[in-house]
């Protein structure tokens, strides 16, 4: 290969780092992400002596080539480069570099550690510009665990700095790794520093560092034991449910979580605090509360679990399902249903179903939604039949809402229903809206109905398709749109097989075989592709005496694109019947299909 | 399904027009903080001007406390009556110390901040309309607007006033109080930020020791509006009046100010909200007219951001190269013409037709050709393959007709040199054209060395080193020189189990030996 005529040295590094500084942007992109192999031909040692320098030296380039940069470096382990480029101002170059920076540290030794990595994040932390310092703070976690103890104290004294650092940036990066570089830390430092420096960040001055507080606020918890928490923690998060910042109010309702403290603290504390943020005025931050509605529930102590909940939480809940707003109506309405489990049958027929039922009566699609989407948790406590009722007008309503997503996402849902409501239910109330989907303006529609309808047979089994669906398809290939003669194609590929053969080849196929001489060529080259779909399912027999001449006869086609797809077809065909094994294997035509149609 | 019509259901995105109509009836946000309890009624007390003088100062602290009482704007029928008195004590205060003489005695001073504070320092509420786009969207507005805007128009009143003393309210106006002021510059609503920036200029002109403070802040706000957030609606606002702060700078310019302009000013221009241009230009002019040392680095930072994608962007940065041009001085010229030009010529070429036209148009500039003439000798050889090549290619007419007039001024200014170049054009073309074969032969080159190395390696991990010296021989038969090095290369990438962990081809023949392997 190389040897042949390839010649390493006839690529001084002149002529490389020419390439690595070319005039056009895309040129040098090119070259920085092979890097590594410019790096392979200059060998080690000028790469270490020549290379190295010069990418260190040229950081003033397009963030986008710093980027590619960045990340290339990762895989050598070059520091100085990467060093220049945790200084820059683009946040994703930065965090690149940073990231590269870690996954290099875990080559070093611990030597190698101490005396190369860490001065550089101490060169780092105390740089003029805040870029650098805020790449400092992502670095302090890895090499703290593998130093020694005087060194672990510098780099604890250097995170301790950068959490009172006087830009915000600063103190924002500090704070977001705050939790993680609690984890490292030995729990009598988690105590003494960083409990402190959880406070300080949780009461700073802009809201944007309090926030990223509270987000450290759960690893740091789940270090601490138990009988600390509620000094050591507690007043800060008591604070922060109740900043003045809906920001922050957010961010606790988001990250809302008991299972890091005891059953005391959440019975005393974060039930009323989370009461609060279930009414807080921000919508929000309701939202993002509601949304913990199951969890906080679930993770309620076991004891009194019942009596919290319906003394306090449920009257709240009751107000949501109300709410001015609906996102927070709808964030409600994702998770309500798992409370059923949580209540038992009696509870949930009291209290739950009035909320259910009202739910599905909102006037917002997605609120219904979300309530259809979770029905499978009711029905393990007290069956859906109880809910059957007032569920019928609610899905009937989403199938023919004016928004085609909406349709889209009430189809995905009705194998789901289908299972649970039984076959009778279904072939009474839903059938007729599955097959009027087929027809829906809008090909989105039609596709996922018809995928529908491959998920229902599989469910309901063959006999049931032979009887109730089959018939209806077939009818459209008559239809005088050629749409729906063509979801009738559609509909074959995806049944054929869930049918089995003997449906396919005494019904489909004679329907398919007559379509290839419509008069729309988009019909006719679906016919082809059909044949090709439903052919492993045909037996050879009907394959050769009638596919085959069919296929010809379109391959002789005026129109190209027929010509094409049956000359598709026909191989594949072919190749079906000399070799059955390897055909099995190929894969199927869909991107080609997608690319054409 | 009849009830709603078939258009509709085909088109699934409703027009944004539609949508902002909709939207227009609550384009109002609350932002007044929750927990305040229900609002005490107000009663109505008397008039300022009707009190003995003597009681008149006891008054306006009362009316001030009064003020304070905040109010539900959502709900438009609730508290109607104390919410027109207050309305009517603020109005009453705005006239009071606006008119009057000595009454900002030290004393009142803690009541006026107070009022103030609280009434306008506040969270802003979350946006209405996450993806809130200042050009196309309808600001959402201030609910509380009737009464927020007397208490800055009272802010304003109490600043300007002839007897107001910053000794004293620098207590009360600090920090804390600016930076408060800072972050409301975000609000939607464009009354409040107008207010706001006439309120922030005051200050930074009344309060000399706040004026770092306030320089930095801003700073910090930009930085984190363009690596960060990339969401600030008061950004033209604050350039605004960083604008006529930059007017004011001494000279020398300290070394914040040019770190200002380079770390912060031309980054901005990553910005997508095409309204802060202006702005920006005008700043941007400001510190070259205070000192042309700077054009270097500012041109230079500005082509390093050049928009790729954004066609309208692009027309803005022409826009402010021409306004920089302007004012430029010829040494400074020289220092960048080539750069700048390379990049003028791109945009030349541009197929969108207003980025040619836009660059096209700097030839009407009288200043920027005589620049151009002085140095044609640089810039027509920069310039000629995009003309040239533009002139029989594109497709807007109004461009073709544009170049041939551009052509034709720049074959007037050194005519020599034009047909030098015109007649060396396709030899040019065809040298290009054989560079990029070179390159081409050179990366398949380097990427058959990279499979050779990798297939060395795996053959090597499988205990085959006898492929290596096949490979060492091959090399040395068709080497001139440098063998060692050549062989290096090789050697190491095979010495897979070496100690040195920092040799980079170890790691990176490990991490191409999966990719490769087929």
């Amino acid at each position: 290969m190389a040897g042949a005529d390839g010649d390493d040295s006839l690529y001084p590094i002149a002529v490389l780092i020419d390439e690595l500084r070319n005039e056009d942007v895309q040129l040098r992109l090119n070259s920085i992400k092979k890097l590594s192999t410019i790096a392979l031909a200059l060998g080690v040692e000028r790469t270490r002596t020549e290379l190295l320098p010069f990418l260190t030296d040229t950081i003033y380039d397009e963030d986008e080539v710093l980027l590619a940069l960045a990340e290339q470096l990762g895989n050598f382990t070059m520091l100085p480069p990467l060093e220049s480029l945790a200084t820059v101002e683009e946040t994703v170059v930065r965090d690149k570099a940073v990231e590269s920076l870690r996954k290099i540290s875990q080559e070093h030794s611990p030597v190698d550690l101490e005396v190369h990595f860490e001065p550089l994040v101490k060169r780092l932390a105390s740089g003029d510009w805040f870029t650098s310092r805020t790449s400092a703070c992502g670095l302090f976690s890895v090499c703290y665990p593998r130093v020694s103890s005087t060194v672990k104290a510098e780099i604890r004294q250097h995170f301790r700095t950068l959490c009172s650092d006087d830009t915000p940036m600063v103190r924002r990066a500090a704070a977001s790794k705050l939790g993680e570089f609690a984890k490292v830390l030995e729990l009598d430092y988690v105590k003494s520093d960083i409990i402190s420096l959880f406070t300080a960040l949780a009461s700073d001055e802009q809201d944007s560092v309090r926030l990223l507080a509270v987000e450290a606020c759960v690893s740091i918890a789940t270090l601490l034991p138990q009988e600390d928490l509620e000094t050591l923690v507690m007043p800060t998060l008591r604070q922060a449910a109740e900043d003045k910042s809906w920001r922050v109010r957010y961010m606790v309702a988001d990250k809302f979580s008991e299972k890091a403290v005891g059953p005391e603290i959440t019975k005393n504390d974060l039930v009323p605090a989370f009461q609060n943020l279930l009414k807080d005025c921000e919508a929000e931050v309701r939202a993002a509360a509601a949304n913990k509605v199951k969890e906080f529930c679930e993770n309620l102590p076991e004891d009194n679990r019942e009596q919290i909940i319906m003394t306090h939480i449920l009257p709240c809940v009751k107000e949501l399902v109300s709410d001015t707003n609906q996102h927070v109506k709808s964030a409600l309405a994702s998770v309500i249903m798992g409370l059923s489990t949580i209540l038992g049958k009696d509870n949930t027929i009291e209290h739950l179903l009035p909320l259910f039922l009202a739910q599905l009566k909102d006037e917002c699609p997605e609120v219904r939604l979300n309530i259809i989407s979770n029905l499978d948790c009711v029905n393990e406590v007290i069956g859906i039949r109880q809910l059957s009722q007032s569920l019928l007008p609610a899905i009937v309503e989403l199938a023919e809402d004016a928004k085609w997503r909406v349709r889209l996402a009430i189809i995905e849902y009705m194998p789901l229903l289908a299972g649970q409501l039984g076959v009778e239910f279904f072939d009474e109330k839903l059938n007729t809206l599955c097959m009027a989907w087929l027809i829906d303006h809008v090909y989105a529609i039609r596709e996922a109905a018809t995928c529908n309808l491959m998920k229902l047979v599989e469910k309901f089994g063959a006999e049931w398709a032979q009887n109730t669906i089959v018939p209806k398809v077939l009818g459209m290939a008559n239809d005088p749109n050629y749409l729906h003669r063509m979801t009738t194609l559609f509909c074959i590929n995806a049944l054929s097989e869930a049918c089995g053969q003997d449906i396919t080849t005494k019904q489909m196929l004679p329907v398919v075989l007559k379509m290839s001489n419509d008069q729309v060529a988009n019909v006719r080259f679906n016919v082809a592709k059909s044949l090709q779909k439903i052919g492993p399912v045909l037996d050879s027999n009907a394959l050769q005496t009638e596919v085959k001449p069919v296929l010809e006869k379109l391959a002789t086609d005026t129109d190209m694109d027929v010509k094409y797809f049956a000359q598709e077809a026909i191989s594949d065909v072919k190749l079906r019947s000399t070799n059955q094994s390897s055909a099995q294997d190929r894969p199927p035509l869909a991107a080609l299909q997608n690319k054409v149609f | 399904m009849s009830a709603i019509s078939a258009s509709e259901k085909v088109d699934g995105f409703t027009r944004k027009s539609m949508r902002k109509a909709q939207k227009q009836r609550k384009s109002q946000g609350s932002s007044q903080y929750r927990t305040q309890s229900a609002p005490v009624e107000l009663s109505p007390l008397p008039q300022l001007k009707d009190a003995p003088s003597t009681e008149q100062q006891e008054l306006f602290t009362k009316k001030l406390q009064q003020c304070c009482m905040l109010f539900d704007f959502l709900d438009s029928v609730m508290d109607l009556k104390s919410k027109e008195i207050k309305r009517a004590t603020l109005n009453e205060l705005v006239d009071y110390v606006s008119t009057n003489r000595g009454v900002l005695v030290e004393s009142t001073y803690p009541e006026i901040t107070n009022m103030i504070c609280t009434n306008i320092f506040r969270t802003l509420p979350p946006s209405d309309n996450p993806d809130f786009d200042p050009e196309e969207d309808e600001p959402t507005l201030e609910a509380s607007w009737p009464h927020v805007q007397l208490v800055y128009e009272f802010l304003l009143r109490f600043l300007e006033n002839p007897d107001f003393q910053p000794s004293i309210a620098k207590r009360h106006i600090d920090q804390k109080f600016v930076l408060q002021l800072l972050e409301l510059f975000d609000s939607e609503d464009p009354r409040e930020r107008d207010f706001l920036k006439t309120i922030l200029h005051r200050i930074y002109g009344k309060f000399l020791g706040l004026r770092a403070f306030i320089r930095k802040q801003i700073n910090n706000i930009f930085l984190r509006f363009i690596y960060e957030t990339e969401h600030f609606n008061g950004v033209a606002e604050l350039l605004e009046i960083l604008g006529s702060i930059i007017n004011g700078f001494a000279l020398p310019l300290k070394a914040e100010h040019k770190q200002f302009l380079m770390k912060v000013l031309i980054p901005l221009h990553t910005a997508k909200g095409l309204a802060l241009f202006h702005a920006q230009a005008y700043c941007v002019v400001q510190f070259l007219e205070k000192d042309p040392t700077l054009t270097e680095p500012v041109i230079r930072g500005l082509l390093k951001f050049w928009p790729k994608t954004c066609s309208q962007k692009e027309v803005m940065f022409l826009g402010e190269i021409e306004e920089i041009l302007d004012v430029i001085e010829p040494t400074q010229f020289k220092k960048i013409q080539e750069p700048l030009f390379k990049q003028i010529s791109k945009c030349v070429a541009n197929p969108h037709f207003q980025v040619a036209e836009r660059a096209l148009y700097f030839w009407n500039n009288e200043y920027i050709l005589s620049l151009i003439e002085e140095n044609i000798d640089k810039v027509l050889p920069i310039m000629f393959g995009s003309l040239y090549r533009i002139s029989k290619e594109h497709w807007n007419p109004t461009i073709v007709a544009l170049v041939y007039n551009v052509l034709k001024t720049l074959m007037e200014m050194n005519c020599t040199l034009f047909d030098e170049l015109t007649s060396s054009y396709k030899a040019d073309r065809q040298q290009e054209k054989k560079k990029e074969q070179e390159r081409d032969e050179l990366w398949k080159k380097l990427d058959e060395l990279r499979l050779s190395n990798t297939n060395l390696f795996q053959n090597n991990s499988r205990g085959l080193p006898c492929v290596q010296n096949n490979n060492n021989n091959n090399n040395n038969n068709s080497n001139n020189d440098n063998q060692d090095k050549s062989a290096e290369a090789a050697a190491v990438a095979t010495d897979n189990k070496g100690p040195e962990v920092k040799d980079p081809d170890v790691s990176v023949a490990a991490s191409e030996s999966t990719p490769c392997a087929k």
